[in-house]
Parts: structure tokens; sequence; C-alpha cells
């Protein structure tokens, strides 16, 4: 079974995209590695190799977590299965 | 790998120290010597240049840091025998006595007074002299606790942080059991996850110095930026392969040294470790600059972690890149010497990925060439701390 996505830790909002030619209305398979548990998901856009979609709902101003640690804050509401990038998350140093 | 029996085949130098290369090298001080110092690689076969951009009116600790670091890469392990030419005898000399303190041949040449022809005859017989030295010289065994290992990831993506760098995690974990003496640095590739850094150093007061070298490079950044620094850190290329913030880059940045090991010591630039451990040095983030200065501290062995595909080699230290982006390993496959694609899969789980890792640094440590070695990477960049007078 190919692994589509990979999440760091259950409690993350995102997960990566690990294969090349993802593209919307795909079902896909995510391993979340720190618990070694599957889950499905379906894609909402075409994402990139190495790239994030959203595995919950996030709101504008909400944190992003990742390794269960804050990554940066959501500038644009953003849904499962999205794609999440620099156009709707930003840093929050500097 | 049974690490603490380990022993692996290397160059004893003059000052203890093992090398797993055997280079003489041509060394300019300055800009103005570069081709002196290039005509004289050509001329003697098995000596190296290493040019570069530097070395005129720096001054304060700009200076300090240009003079350690060349000294640094003259003493550094894998060089067997140095040629050092300068615009003037001055600072060539600074250079030479700072190299000679390890014991190893070194001669100085200055170009004033001279010229171009006469230097680079004069110098190319010496060099004539130090490689038909260093080809007598034979590997020796030593235990393999004797390798100093330095890291730094480049181009990194998101795939750095799931897998490349947990890898050199990994590996640095059992090293760092082994005592063996290590590196990684990248002051700002910490923002974001300096708190997890700082956690894991081993004392409280190693904890502040470190803690205090982030509170300063934080403040070059305030004083000098003019945007969030997208693009620079993270860098585009960052970006393209699915990096959003610092902070998510930090925190893959951070996985390098691993669970286990702690951070026993903080280093300035391009300055040796003065004992086993895991050290942390404050350096820039770019690529050559750090892993120039990593050589220039005396390490022997660097590994790599890759995403988007960083080319990056050195003229004396060894780089092992190690990549987990299957579109990397499917594109650019000659540059990298250890494909852990398959953690991503659960082809491979970490402790393999980890062991792969520790198996090429000891082919490479035995003398099989890295890609990067292959391909000719040998870019030497110098840290600059502001402009010159």
């Amino acid at each position: 079974m190919t692994i589509h996505f990979v999440v760091h830790d259950e409690g993350d909002s995102v997960g990566v995209v690990v294969v090349e030619g993802l593209t919307a209305s795909n079902r896909i398979n995510g391993w979340i590695m720190d618990q070694d548990r599957m889950i499905e998901f379906d894609a909402k856009s075409d994402i990139p190799i190495g790239h994030k979609l959203a595995i919950r709902p996030i709101k504008a101003g909400d944190a992003i977590i990742k390794y269960g640690v804050d990554i940066g804050k959501a500038v644009a509401d953003i849904q499962p299965g999205e794609h999440l990038h620099v156009h709707n998350v930003k840093t929050k140093r500097w | 790998m049974d690490l603490k029996g380990a022993s692996f085949e290397g160059w004893r130098r003059e000052n203890g120290r093992m090398g797993i290369r055997n280079h003489v090298i041509v060394l300019p001080v300055d800009d103005l010597s570069n081709a002196a110092a290039e005509a004289v690689a050509n001329n003697i076969k098995g000596a190296m240049a290493i040019p570069h951009a530097y070395g005129r009116l720096q001054f304060g600790a700009d200076l300090e840091l240009h003079f350690r670091t060349l000294i640094g890469t003259g003493t550094n392990p894998n060089v067997a025998a140095v040629i050092v030419i300068g615009i003037e005898p001055g600072w060539t000399g600074k250079i030479v006595e700072g190299i000679a303190k390890s014991g190893k041949p070194v001669e100085g040449f200055a170009i004033e007074q001279n010229g171009d022809l006469n230097t680079i005859m004069n110098a190319s017989r010496a060099a004539y002299r130090m490689v038909k030295h260093a080809s007598k010289l034979r590997r020796t065994t030593a235990p393999l606790v004797e390798l100093w290992v330095s890291t730094k990831c480049g181009e990194s993506d998101t795939t750095s942080g799931l897998a490349s760098c947990p890898t050199v995690g990994n590996a640095f974990d059992k090293l760092w059991e082994a005592g063996h003496t290590l590196v990684f640095g990248e002051t700002t590739e910490l923002t974001g996850g300096e708190h997890l850094v700082k956690a894991r150093c081993r004392t409280p007061e190693i904890a502040e110095q470190f803690q205090a070298m982030f509170d300063r490079y934080q403040r070059v950044v305030e004083v000098n930026k003019t945007s969030d620094l997208s693009e620079s850190q993270p860098t585009k290329g960052n970006i393209e392969g699915g990096l959003t913030t610092i902070e998510e880059k930090a925190l893959g940045n951070i996985t390098k040294i691993g669970h286990r090991c702690t951070v026993d010591g903080v280093l300035d630039k391009a300055e040796e470790p003065t004992g086993p451990g895991l050290w942390f040095m404050d350096s820039s983030s770019a690529a050559a600059e750090m892993v120039t200065l990593c050589a220039a501290s005396g390490y022997a062995v660097h590994f790599f972690p890759t995403g988007q595909g960083n080319v990056i080699g050195n003229p004396i230290l060894p780089v092992i890149k190690i990549t987990a982006n299957p579109r990397t390993q499917r594109t650019m496959s000659e540059h990298i010497d250890v494909d852990v694609t398959g953690l991503l899969q659960k082809r491979m789980n970490m402790d393999d990925a980890g062991e792969a890792l520790l198996d090429c640094m000891l082919r490479t440590a035995d003398g099989e060439l890295t890609a990067a070695e292959l391909l000719g990477h040998r870019e030497f960049s110098l840290t600059r701390l502001y402009e010159s007078a």
C-alpha cells in the first residue's frame, strides 16, 4: 500500500505529501509516525511532493501544529485536505 | 554496528589527530593570491588550490575569524602539508606560524618584490617536495572514536525533518554514546525550536551560553531585516520543497541531534573543540560557510541531509549526502550517498537508516570517495562578520 502523506504526531494539524503527482479528489493514505497508525483522507487540492495538507479544520489566526509544536499562524481559513503553505500560513517570528 | 570495537584506516598526523584524506593544499591568504595558488596547483599534480574571495583590509573580530579559518583549514587532519601564498609576508607568516603549531610541513610565499612568476616557481618547488612526502605516508589503523563528525543540512524540505535529519540523529545518538567528537550549528535555523536545544544542554551554564549566542544572532536579523526573511530563511528552495515557516524548518533541522545526545559545549566559529561530546557552533546556516567552519574546527567527515538536493562539497572535508525525497533520488542520484527514501514508505526503519549512514561513514573514512568528491565540489566560503575597512 502506498503511503501518500505522513504526519509526525497525532496532535498535529498537518500532514506532508510524500508522493509525486497527487491530485484533488484522490482518496489518500496517511501514516502517523509517532503513533504508527494509518488514516485515510480525501485530498481537496493538487499538492506537490513535500507540501502539506491540513488534516483538521483551521480558522484564520489558529496556530499550526507540527511535530507537536507551533510552527506559525493561519492567515486564512483552511479546510481538511486543502493545500497549506505560504499562501495561507505565516511565521510568528521575525 | 559495534562502534566501540570499530576501527578505520587513516593518516596519523604530527599532532596526534587522525585524518581520512591526505591533501596537499595551496592556501591563498587573500583574493590577490588566488592566481598564483592556482598556477602552483596546476604545475604540481596532487596539490590542490583553495581560492577564496577575501583577506584584505579586514580588521578586529572579522580578521581574527579569517586567520582562524585559514589556520584551522591548514591544521585539519585531512591535510598532509600546506603551501601558503599571500600578497605580502606579514599576514602570510602569521598563517604559516599558526599551521606550523600542528607540526605538519608548511611553507609560506609572498608575492610583493617577487612577482607572480618567481613566487609560482618557488612555491611549485615546495609543493613538489610536499606532494612527494605526502605520497609516501601510509594509512594506519585507529579506533573509530578518533573520527570527528560534523553535520549541517541544506536545501531542506519537509522530507528532511521526517527522515533524512532524523537519520543523522540516530547516527549521532550512537556516535555520542561511543564517545565521538561531534558538532552541529546553524544558529538562525533553530528559530522556533531554540527552547528544545536549550533543554538538551548538559549544564545550566552551557544552556546560558547557547541562549546568548542564539539571542545575539536574532539581533543581527532584527537589525538588518527588511521582511520576515521569507525566501532567505526559509530559502526559495525550502519553500519549493514545502517548508512554510522558519519554525517548521528549525524543528526538522533539530532532529539531527537525535534524542539521547546532550549538548556538551558551545564553540565560536572555526574554534576547535577541547574534548569529545556534541558541540554547538554559533554559525551561519549557509551550507558552504558552515561546512568550511566545520573543516576549520578540525572535523574529518560531514553528514549532510538534503531534501531538494543541495550539491555542496568541501575541498578537504568529505561531505556525505543523505536524502529521503524520492524525486531528488530519482532526478539527482549522482549527488546522493545514502538513500533513505524507504523511511517514508515504511520499507526501512530509523535504526536501519542510521546504520546505513554509519556504514557509509566508515567506507568514506577508509577511502571510498563521496558523491561530492567525485563531482569535484570544493566549495570554500569564508564567513564575514562585517565590512572591510
